[in-house]
């Protein structure tokens, strides 16, 4: 996979900009990266568009990451893609419950550009 | 001893300022792109214009705030964002939130894990120089300035009783 299409779910614009150039910094060829600042804005996205990669915040209004990700596989587009959570809550029971509900990594903020390429690149396909 | 107690006892005992420090300077060199060290005597408190805050809740429960002038929160969402980007007031009020979420987060991961086991609220930013803020928080109060280049920012992280 060569052209990567994220999906980046925050609730603060500036975290989805510095995420979308940290994922920029880690080597990942980006085609196109899509906005939503919470679950249901994210699910809303992907009814209309696929996409290769979610990086999703847990603590956010409206719809918060755990119950965004428990609703993904309901979702056609998004069969199989990918999710990183990257959040300030770090706590083992977190982790737990972002890996139980489907996300394939887990990114603690604050977070370094190395960090997003060591957890981000595996998911998909490329080597870290 | 209540719960309330042993909390206000372990900030002391544990000394939990120093934590905090780190857990700033953590945020700021990872995401700010700038070091920061605690502000000599005298240099700290200055004259609000932005203050961001994040309750926190669980096992350990209280309030975090950072507050600066608003020069200071500008050059710190630029450092953030870019000084193309971070053109905004409601940028600027963001980069400020989310440097409050994250050392909020940072503190509490760097404590014992039944601390740790607690949810922070959504950041909220007030812009202004004309008011008063006051915590109905009734325990420890832990307050540093930092000295952001030549300007300082005030953390205080007050715990509920």
């Amino acid at each position: 996979m060569d052209q990567i299409r994220a999906l980046i779910v925050d609730d603060s614009s500036v975290m989805r900009k510095i995420v979308e150039r940290s994922l920029r910094q880690a080597g990942l060829e980006l085609s196109k990266v899509s906005e939503a600042s919470n679950g249901a804005e994210a699910l809303a996205v992907l009814a209309k568009e696929s996409v290769d990669l979610i990086l999703c915040d847990i603590n956010m209004p409206v719809m918060d990451g755990l119950e965004f990700v428990k609703q993904l596989g309901s979702v056609d587009n998004a069969k199989g893609v990918p999710v990183v959570m990257i959040t300030t809550e770090g706590s083992e029971t977190h982790v737990i419950q972002a890996l139980t509900a489907g996300a394939k990594g887990y990114i603690r903020k604050p977070f370094t550009p190395d960090q997003v390429k060591e957890h981000v690149l595996p998911v998909v396909g490329k080597k870290s | 001893m209540s719960t309330d107690t042993s909390l206000m006892v372990r900030s002391h005992e544990e000394n939990w300022l120093p934590v905090l420090e780190l857990a700033i300077e953590e945020v700021f060199e990872i995401m700010v792109g700038s070091r920061v060290k605690p502000a000599p005597k005298g240099e700290g408190t200055p004259p609000g214009g932005f203050t961001a805050m994040v309750g926190i809740a669980g096992g350990l429960c209280g309030i975090l705030t950072i507050s600066c002038n608003k020069k200071t929160a500008c050059e710190i969402a630029k450092c953030m964002l870019g000084p193309e980007i971070a053109d905004s007031e409601e940028q600027v009020s963001d980069a400020l939130g989310e440097i409050c979420n994250m050392i909020a987060g940072n503190f509490k991961n760097k404590l014992s894990s039944a601390d740790h086991a607690c949810m922070l609220s959504v950041p909220t930013v007030i812009k202004g120089e004309e008011y008063s803020f006051r915590s109905l928080a009734d325990g420890e109060e832990l307050e540093t300035a930092m000295m952001f280049g030549e300007s300082s920012v005030t953390v205080c992280l007050q715990l509920h009783s």
